[in-house]
């Protein structure tokens, strides 16, 4: 948790202001205010193209928004300069979507390379070190000499959440955790991200249209359409929210306000 | 008038494609360039790039180098020997090879071999997101992917050509000398005669500048690719054309550079 800035009592781990982008004349994001509070997890859902992965590539810096404000523990990171926005990332972790593992490296290669990118750790520690966050994330230590190519869909989501906590992150990002397992297979890794994060302490915001996943994820959540954040509450109320499109969208309806849409 | 002026904002739009892609290209190298001197340097990526640009590709650089040697002595007494000049073949064998032959050869076959397997890497990388989660631990993609590949390129592309110029030269030695009957010592001592050390620098330098290209060509296109799979089979493919006539051009400029008088 090296960089960390103890912020002001009641200041949100994770506050986004007014943030737009747009792609062309396509908005993609069209002024999200979002709260996340500190050791606290957030779903954010919504269909597909609603803006939810730019969301957070805006917020991990892999895309630069047009206008807005997005500040980690009360700081602006928008407004960093890049060694000050590093030091930021090296606060976070990413599951990405379908795993993003390097398939030139090895599974423990894949695991430690943040913490050897970060220097914190010589090759020899940091295999031992990916051995024991294999073991957290329920994988023999033995799966480390794989290559990624060699592991099931499930696997390889393990091993990116073990990529992802390795460095033992303040907030974790989670980008369709579940998208492509059976169900099975998504409870158990809907299962590790939560201990991951209970046990780490650590914030976490993920995006999904998993119902179920939301769900067991989230304490919060807010639904993402059009580019504005249309709805939010606590996740356990999602598939009861009063909101017309999110009981569209969270119980599968053809018809109703996004259908419309839809249809255009 | 109208069909006019659509013809001029036609050229003008490819023009002005022209310019920011260039521009785009030189920024990607520069940013790429200045990481060398930024710590830190990733050695065994390095080392990696470098051998599959010098160790794997040796094989097929130094057969046609060989061939290529041959031929040039073949093609060169067909037509010396109607003005009884065969005695000019050692050196017009010595100086295609050396200053031309050897490194544009390796050139094109490195851009058709490494160029495009880099393309293609990076730009899988890239689709599937392994260019994004670099950025999130702590590593910049640039500095991580680019960088080490255009020192290879550019260390390991001489390298390769030592070896064609040896080759080349060889080749044609053994067809004189096998098959048109020249003698060995004569053929030798003509080589040495003729072959002068800019011929061989200006050659190296060449190579190191197609190297640089090269790679530089593969990073970019693969870098920037889009789409899955098709993109990055279109970048693939970018990576070889761009590459083979940077290669081609930039060995007209230099040799009018080195040896125009």
């Amino acid at each position: 948790m090296s960089g960390a800035v103890t912020p002001p009592q009641g200041t949100p781990k994770l506050r986004i202001r007014g943030l737009r982008k747009a792609f062309g004349s396509k908005q993609v994001l069209d002024g999200i205010d979002l709260d996340v509070a500190s050791g606290t997890s957030m779903v954010v859902i919504g269909g597909s193209g609603s803006g939810k992965s730019v969301l957070l590539r805006c917020i991990l810096g892999l895309i630069e928004p047009d206008a807005g404000s997005i500040e980690v523990d009360g700081v602006d990171v928008l407004r960093l300069r890049r060694r000050e926005r590093e030091a930021v990332n090296r606060r976070i972790g990413m599951l990405f979507q379908n795993g993003a593992l390097f398939d030139s490296l090895t599974v423990w290669e894949n695991v430690a390379f943040g913490l050897m990118a970060r220097r914190q750790i010589n090759r020899r520690d940091a295999r031992e070190k990916a051995g024991d966050v294999l073991r957290q994330v329920g994988l023999d230590p033995s799966v480390g000499l794989l290559s990624p190519s060699e592991l099931s869909g499930g696997m390889q989501k393990r091993v990116g959440l073990a990529r992802a906590i390795a460095a033992q992150p303040e907030i974790l990002f989670f980008d369709e955790p579940t998208t492509g397992l059976d169900p099975i297979m998504g409870a158990v890794i809907d299962g590790l991200i939560v201990e991951c994060v209970r046990t780490l302490g650590s914030t976490a915001i993920a995006i999904t249209h998993d119902m179920a996943s939301a769900t067991r994820i989230g304490d919060a959540a807010a639904m993402l359409y059009r580019g504005r954040l249309v709805w939010q509450g606590p996740a356990a109320s999602l598939l009861e929210s009063g909101n017309p499109l999110v009981d569209q969208f969270t119980h599968g309806r053809r018809e109703g306000p996004i259908s419309m849409e839809l249809r255009r | 008038m109208s069909g006019v002026l659509s013809l001029v904002a036609s050229l003008g739009a490819i023009v002005l494609g022209f310019v920011r892609a260039a521009g785009s290209l030189a920024l990607f190298a520069l940013a790429a360039v200045s990481h060398l001197f930024r710590p830190p340097f990733y050695w065994r990526n390095f080392l990696s790039a470098f051998v599959e640009f010098a160790y794997f590709s040796l094989p097929v650089v130094a057969l046609t180098a060989l061939f290529s040697g041959g031929v040039i002595a073949l093609q060169s007494y067909t037509g010396f020997a109607r003005y009884n000049a065969q005695s000019a073949i050692a050196g017009i064998v010595v100086l295609s090879v050396v200053r031309e032959l050897g490194p544009v050869l390796a050139g094109l076959i490195v851009a058709g071999r490494v160029g495009s397997a880099m393309a293609a890497e990076i730009g899988t990388m890239r689709v599937t997101d392994q260019i994004d989660a670099l950025g999130t631990l702590s590593t910049n993609p640039m500095k991580y992917l680019v960088t080490p590949r255009l020192l290879a390129g550019t260390l390991a592309l001489p390298l390769l050509v030592v070896v064609a110029d040896i080759l080349g030269v060889l080749g044609g030695f053994i067809v004189s000398v096998v098959k048109l009957g020249f003698s060995p010592n004569a053929y030798i001592a003509n080589t040495f005669s003729v072959m002068q050390p800019i011929d061989v620098n200006v050659g190296l330098v060449k190579a190191a500048v197609f190297g640089f290209l090269i790679a530089l060509m593969g990073c970019y296109n693969g870098y920037h690719s889009r789409g899955g799979a098709q993109g990055v089979g279109s970048a693939t493919t970018a990576s070889v054309v761009a590459a083979s006539i940077l290669v081609l051009a930039f060995d007209y400029m230099l040799t009018e550079m080195f040896f125009s008088r």
